[in-house]
């Protein structure tokens, strides 16, 4: 351990810490532009310079293992002086254009040519131009102020596993650029904005919108996915205007994939800001109380069974527990939060939940892909695995047609039914498993919905049981869910008790004319032509598939407009904060179910959001512990059964657009347009 | 130099021809297994001698024989000037005008050159025989002006010579490379004008006498060595 001064404080760091990281662990900053604590280290800016005693010139700071006994100056006059040069140069042709710019009021050279540029330039040349290059739909260029850090051309070669981005020619003609101007092709793309220090790398979606300081910024979940990244979400008036990853060092390092962070713009469009009533075969507008009142003549004095209720995958923990509240109230035991009809087992916390956590990977040397596509279904754990893929002695094996996941692993086949051998040990990769120390299995909801998926369920615990993934310490068993809601909605225990009816039951009921009323909470991803001739009531906040089939629509809040409750695919439970109002008349969603639970003469027992929180710390108390993930104990789950040799039917076909929030931005029609329909031939009616 | 940029008019295909594969081979197993990106270079450099340039497909189809990302096999393309990225003429012909060319009078081979061609710099003939284009530095300073025609340097040119020289390859001739005055490598140009005095011999010195000393204390010694001890 070597022990060094810097700035007069006495450290101990370990060795190969570089002195920025060892200055860092004391809180003293050193400037930089190319350093980033996840990237490769580049060296190439020069800002980072310090002062060594019995160093003959100053040392790049981010590059230079620390020494025994060194003695660093970090705010000496020559580490000034040599910064300030430093700043100087890369100000002979950086265009000092930021009234224009994007980046401006957040920008790391402009903040930084506050502390050490000069006043003026002392170079009367003219600034070179560089040409804008095209990178997609969500990264704006403005390549003349790049200043070369390679911060985005590291993210993409290491992070994000798209080795797209480089640097062409060199000297004063070095360009930043992607190969041939193809878009870049990553979820994860949005993340080299945030990384660039300068605005050469700007959000297109969000260009020329607001400075930083108009922005009214609030902490809260994303639920584009199951993974729980932490965002903060920036307003102005009543506008999201843009969504950026937080640090959270387990769920998403700070990285946050295209959809989160670009889809915000579908909460302007499509919106459902009032109630409306089915007259007539046309939805017509309505005040609340007329939408009640035509709810209540239909559902007062029915019976409970004829009562069924569906949770979407976006939908806050509070507003589900109060829907079961309400069906519980009602007499009705047709209830689930499973829209895809996933063979989850509510019961068994440890067969839903991602339980060696997404941390966890790191520390993982073996792992199974059973009908899971990272990649589209999660790309922030994505991006974890392949940073533990990236240290080498992980050997990834995938059952399914997942395509290029970033990295290397070996396909298994389509057949799902390999699970079975491996099971029964026959197969080598059992083998690969037992060997493993902390070996994982990670089964995705193409797997567990389908016809067999409980059967697929059991043979997966029978391979975690029998290939040695549960251990002291260790449980290698994990679910990747799809929808951020799904784990909230199990762990509220939104799921039909023995004798009720689950969403295929449910939509089988509709179509035959045993369940008269389908309560829709902002669950869009069934097929509502199922519902048949069942009174439809449809409580969200997008005019999407269930709105369209509603015989009453309540207008509900989307994520960004409440205060909630989200469970990870880890179980990690977390709350997001209202950023925004929700437009016109709607309103949060629990309240709306406590609203309708009165008028139905069933008043549920909350009223306001305390009274809800601790109702669901009653039901269940991992919900009072926020960011905690609760050890789920293991135990049987699953129904043996034969696994169909059918290849999986991925629930992701178009990454972009796969809840009504993404349906409805602009920007994912651009991606889809870009990513997913690219090469398809246009017609009249294109663009 | 300008922005180097692949271009605009690109072949449909490359394919490295079956004598060409085998140096590459060559090249790669030089590597250990994994590194083989390493070959990069000298691959580009076979394909350049391939087609005279180097042609998006041959990027591509190098990226795919060394498993690298295309744009890493382009960063290194436009990185070095060597490489042609557009079509060149058969005969190109590259004149340095850095600074030590540019005093011994780089200037004339230039416009000797634009003369005798016809063409500008970064220019190629209609026939496509000939291309004209600017060399930075070099490194033969010692026998500057230079041109570099193909893999050769002609030396020590001026007006005069360029023209010489360019009339023999439009005649299809390859004259000898290297200085054209003739001089031998960098050796100074005509006779010398240093060193020219005979060298003088060293010193003569009479080593005699000590060479005797030196056969009289060996004597004794070995007298001494001999003797029965006291």
């Amino acid at each position: 351990m070597p022990k060094l001064t810097i700035d007069g404080i006495a450290v101990e760091v370990p060795p190969n810490t570089t002195i920025l990281q060892a200055a860092e662990s004391v809180g003293v900053e050193i400037p930089r532009f190319c350093y980033h604590d996840r990237l490769s280290i580049a060296g190439n800016c020069r800002m980072c310079l310090v002062d060594v005693e019995k160093s003959p010139k100053p040392v790049a700071s981010c590059a230079m293992p620390v020494g025994e006994g060194m003695v660093v100056h970090t705010k000496s006059d020559r580490a000034n002086k040599a910064r300030g040069g430093v700043m100087e140069f890369l100000l002979i042709n950086h265009p000092l254009d930021c009234p224009i710019c994007d980046q401006g009021g957040e920008c790391d050279l402009q903040d930084q040519a506050m502390a050490f540029g000069a006043d003026r330039g002392r170079y009367h040349e003219n600034k070179r131009a560089v040409k804008d290059k095209y990178m997609g739909p969500v990264v704006e260029t403005v390549m003349t102020r790049c200043i070369h850090c390679t911060r985005c051309v590291r993210f993409a070669t290491e992070v994000a596993g798209v080795p797209q981005l480089g640097a062409t020619g060199r000297g004063e003609d070095m360009e930043i650029t992607t190969y041939l101007e193809g878009a870049l092709s990553s979820e994860l793309s949005g993340n080299v904005v945030d990384l660039c220090p300068v605005g050469a790398l700007t959000s297109k979606p969000y260009a020329f919108n607001a400075r930083p300081w108009e922005l009214r910024k609030t902490e809260s979940i994303d639920v584009m996915d199951a993974v729980g990244t932490n965002i903060r979400v920036d307003a102005r008036g009543r506008v999201v205007l843009r969504v950026l990853p937080r640090v959270h060092e387990d769920v998403n390092e700070e990285w946050l994939a295209d959809k989160s962070r670009h889809a915000c713009d579908g909460l302007r469009y499509q919106r459902l800001d009032q109630p409306y009533i089915r007259k007539g075969g046309k939805l017509q507008s309505a005040s609340w109380d007329e939408a009640f009142a035509v709810i209540v003549g239909k559902v007062r004095g029915m019976s409970g069974a004829k009562f069924a209720a569906i949770a979407g995958d976006t939908v806050d923990a509070e507003a589900i527990l109060a829907l079961k509240d309400l069906a519980t109230a009602l007499g009705s035991n047709n209830i689930d939060c499973r829209q895809d009809g996933a063979a989850l087992d509510a019961n068994v916390r440890a067969s839903y939940i991602f339980n060696s956590t997404i941390a966890g990977i790191e520390q993982a040397d073996a792992l199974l892909i059973v009908g899971a596509n990272p990649r589209k279904e999660a790309p922030v754990l994505n991006a974890r695995i392949r940073k533990r893929y990236l240290k080498g002695n992980f050997p990834i094996c995938v059952i399914g047609d997942v395509g290029d996941l970033t990295y290397k692993y070996e396909s298994l086949g389509a057949n799902p039914d390999v699970l079975s051998q491996i099971a029964g040990g026959s197969h080598p990769v059992a083998n690969a498993l037992k060997n493993a120390k902390k070996p994982m299995i990670i089964v995705g909801m193409a797997a567990l919905t389908r016809a067999d998926g409980a059967a697929i369920l059991a043979t997966a615990k029978a391979v975690a049981d029998n290939c040695g993934l549960i251990k002291d310490g260790w449980n290698g068993f994990n679910v990747l869910h799809t929808a951020a809601a799904r784990v909230g909605g199990l762990d509220v225990g939104f799921v039909p008790n023995a004798g009720g009816k689950d969403t295929r039951g449910i939509l089988d009921g509709a179509s035959k004319g045993e369940i008269d009323v389908v309560y829709l909470l902002g669950a869009d991803e069934i097929d509502t032509a199922k519902l048949g001739k069942a009174f439809v009531i449809y409580q969200g906040h997008h005019g999407d598939r269930g709105a369209h089939r509603a015989d009453v629509i309540l207008p509900g809040a989307a994520y960004t407009e409440k205060d909630g409750t989200y469970v990870n695919t880890e179980g990690r439970v977390q709350r997001g904060l209202r950023a925004v109002f929700p437009p016109g008349d709607a309103r949060e969603d629990w309240t709306i179910i406590r609203a309708l639970s009165e008028k139905l003469g069933k008043t549920l027992p909350y009223d306001n959001l305390a009274q809800v929180r601790a109702r669901m710390a009653f039901v269940n108390p991992g919900f009072a512990a926020v960011d905690k993930i609760q050890p789920a104990a293991w135990k049987a789950f699953g129904i043996a059964g034969s696994i169909s040799p059918t290849g999986f039917d991925y629930p992701v076909k178009n990454y972009y657009m796969t809840d009504p929030i993404s349906r409805a931005s602009r920007t994912m029609a651009q991606c889809t347009e870009e990513f997913v329909l690219a090469g398809q031939q246009k017609t009249g009616t294109h663009g | 130099m300008s922005t180097r940029s692949l271009a605009k008019e690109q072949p449909a295909s490359f394919a490295f021809s079956s004598e060409m594969m085998e140096r590459a081979n060559k090249i790669i197993a030089k590597y250990p297994a994994g590194r083989q990106a390493s070959a990069v270079i000298p691959l580009l450099d076979l394909a350049q001698r391939q087609e005279g340039w180097v042609t998006k497909p041959a990027i591509e189809e190098i990226a795919k024989i060394l498993s690298m990302a295309p744009i890493r096999v382009l960063e290194v393309a436009t990185f070095y000037t060597m490489f042609n990225l557009s079509p060149v003429g058969k005969t190109h012909v590259q004149i340095c005008t850095s600074l030590s060319c540019w005093l011994r009078g780089s200037n004339e081979v230039v416009k000797a050159c634009k003369e005798k061609l016809g063409i500008g710099m970064g220019e190629r003939s209609p026939d496509g025989k000939f291309s004209l284009a600017e060399l930075e530095c070099s490194g033969a300073c010692v026998n500057a002006p230079v041109i570099q025609i193909g893999d050769d340097y002609y030396e020590d040119v001026d007006y005069a010579s360029t023209g010489k020289l360019l009339d023999a390859f439009k005649r299809g001739e390859t004259p000898k490379a290297g200085s054209v005055t003739g001089r031998d490598g960098s050796a100074p140009a005509g006779e010398a004008i240093t060193l020219s005095e005979k060298p003088t011999p060293p010193a003569k010195q009479d080593f005699s006498a000590a060479k005797a000393a030196f056969e009289k204390a060996k004597a004794e010694a070995a007298a001494k060595a001999a003797a029965p001890k006291a």
